[in-house]
């Protein structure tokens, strides 16, 4: 990474870490749901953006994150953050059985397979599945997250909670995007046919970016319901699928700042533009055509480079 | 760029262990019958040409060797192992590796990672070894690369290593498609029309580069419409006319064939 880069960012994070100090209790929540928007649109990358897998159904996982991690709370008593791992397993075996049967399909054909997946998990949840679910109504007296002896309650209190996760993820991310398994995703995303010619057992890693992916979804669902200590059906409606569509494509699918940068216009800006009321969202949607029109690539468009100069030494012959 | 091109004139006897037997192979689409009760031997270490007009049914034997399409009669053997019902990256990982005829590559990838897709199956991290970049990660990382570069200069690409793949010329491309395949360490490389679209020094260079991966003792089967190319680097021709087969032997053999000529240029009586 080139010093001016890297200064950029530290100076962003740096920016970003203080922000509770000179922000309102309001202002904070809305970088909360940034976060949260994030960490979700980040796992639909891998899935949309790394592997080229047109899911809008991602609101699915979420949900089913969520309803995990509430009803262990709720029924069981488990302490929330407890529930992280198993909630994040949870979504991520749900979609690999949903996505299995589906996953060989392409492109458009997979997305409203995906959407009917999202609309089942919301339909199901307002039928109160399993008699578990609460109906309608949802789940509600989730208990507030404890962290080291500390009850995490207050809107900068979760800032950093949610923060924290986001930045645990880049970091993540990144070492997996440089590995052979990030890698498989590209040549999955680039050309099937060549990819499983080039001996990558394709069919396997579009169902790991699947279950990656919507694991990841199914933590962010444990945050939410700590955050939020109720959840009902209506927070994982399809419009949720298709905001985090939205933010990957438009930040640049396959590069982690532009999904994020995404995530701060795409959540950020209608809460700027409250004033305007309903013609807000009419803005927002002519931004969007504006924005796909002149850089269809998204914001920061992905780029190849995984490598520089520097790395290739280190191939030892 | 590339090496003087050598005349294949000092060639390595030839073993006559077979690599790959096809027996009897027939695929059908609808009513068409695309390939029909084709038979032939690759010897290990021999480089083998399957040649024919447009529409004879080459590619679609190489799809059915490599796994792309499943057969409807017949069998394929390679090294002793039947490729029955194997999917292709299975069959890549024996040891057959292959380029495409409409050249396929990763288009928004670099060149070294396209090469990479190819050292993919030989090494092991998962998620959890990526995400905590053990060193044992670290170290199956660097050896890829090195696997990778080998390969790119290998074909004489390793200065564009960092560039996009959809940057580079033609030619490269296809060299690209040749480097990413033999990153796969095959014993068998199927070539699918190498020298397509090629002008006449990149096919020279391309001549020089058959008889060098040769000399690394990888069996090499390739469609080619380019006889000057097919005469100089093959021993043997195997000619398809309508999905089957109608010669088979070395190209001067196949040159003077009747059926071959009547094939390519026509019988008299059709004019």
């Amino acid at each position: 990474m080139k010093h001016g880069k890297l200064f950029a960012v530290v100076l962003l994070a740096a920016l970003l870490a203080a922000a509770p100090l000179f922000l309102n209790a309001y202002q904070v929540d809305v970088l909360n749901s940034i976060g949260l928007y994030g960490l979700l649109a980040l796992g639909l990358n891998l899935i949309l953006g790394e592997a080229g897998l047109f899911n809008m159904g991602h609101a699915a996982f979420y949900a089913v994150g969520a309803y995990t991690a509430a009803i262990l709370n709720t029924r069981y008593q488990i302490p929330i953050l407890w529930t992280l791992p198993l909630s994040g397993l949870t979504a991520g075996l749900f979609a690999l059985v949903v996505a299995r049967p589906v996953v060989h399909l392409r492109g458009d054909y997979l997305l409203i397979v995906t959407i009917g997946v999202g609309e089942i998990v919301r339909i199901a949840l307002v039928n109160d599945i399993f008699g578990m679910t609460g109906g309608a109504n949802g789940i509600f007296g989730i208990s507030r997250p404890q962290l080291f002896g500390i009850v995490i309650r207050r809107p900068w209190e979760f800032f950093y909670l949610i923060w924290g996760c986001v930045a645990l993820t880049i970091f993540l991310f990144l070492r997996l995007k440089q590995s052979r398994f990030g890698r498989a995703l590209n040549y999955l995303r680039e050309d099937e046919v060549a990819a499983e010619g080039s001996g990558i057992n394709t069919a396997y890693y579009k169902l790991a970016a699947f279950g990656l992916g919507a694991a990841w979804a199914g933590m962010a669902g444990t945050l939410f319901a700590a955050k939020m200590t109720i959840i009902s059906p209506e927070s994982f409606n399809f419009w949720e699928s298709v905001v985090l569509f939205m933010i990957v494509i438009l930040g640049g699918a396959g590069n982690i700042a532009g999904v994020l940068l995404a995530a701060f216009l795409v959540i950020g800006l209608p809460e700027l533009f409250r004033e305007f009321a309903s013609a807000r969202m009419l803005v927002f949607g002519l931004v969007m055509v504006v924005m796909m029109v002149f850089r269809p690539r998204g914001l920061l468009p992905a780029r190849g480079g995984r490598f520089s100069p520097v790395t290739l030494a280190r191939g030892r012959g | 760029m590339m090496e003087a091109p050598s005349a294949v004139s000092s060639r390595p006897a030839i073993t006559a262990t077979p690599l790959l037997t096809l027996q009897g192979l027939t695929k059908t689409f609808g009513g068409l019958t695309a390939v029909d009760a084709v038979s032939f031997v690759v010897e290990e270490g021999s480089v083998v040409g399957l040649i024919g007009p447009n529409g004879a049914g080459k590619t679609t034997v190489f799809n059915l060797i490599t796994g792309n399409y499943r057969p409807d009669r017949g069998r394929i053997e390679f090294a002793g192992t039947s490729l029955a019902g194997l999917r292709t990256h299975r069959i890549i990982a024996l040891g057959i590796a292959r380029t495409f005829q409409n050249i396929r590559l990763f288009q928004r990838l670099t060149v070294l990672e396209n090469v990479l897709a190819g050292c993919h199956y030989q090494m092991r991290g998962g998620i959890l070894a990526a995400m905590l970049r053990l060193p044992s990660q670290r170290r199956e990382e660097n050896d890829a690369m090195g696997r990778a570069l080998k390969e790119l200069e290998f074909v004489g690409l390793r200065q564009q290593a960092l560039i996009l793949a959809k940057n580079l010329a033609y030619g490269d491309q296809r060299r690209l498609e040749i480097a990413r395949a033999l990153a796969t360490r095959p014993r068998l490389l199927v070539l699918d029309e190498p020298a397509g679209g090629m002008n006449e020094q990149e096919t020279e260079a391309l001549i020089g580069l058959i008889s060098r991966i040769r000399a690394r003792g990888i069996t090499i089967l390739l469609i080619e419409h380019d006889m000057r190319l097919v005469m100089r680097a093959c021993e043997k021709l195997v000619v398809l006319e309508n999905g089957g087969k109608i010669a088979e032997g070395s190209p001067e053999q196949v040159r003077r064939d009747p059926k071959v000529i009547e094939a390519y240029l026509g019988t008299e009586d059709e004019a």
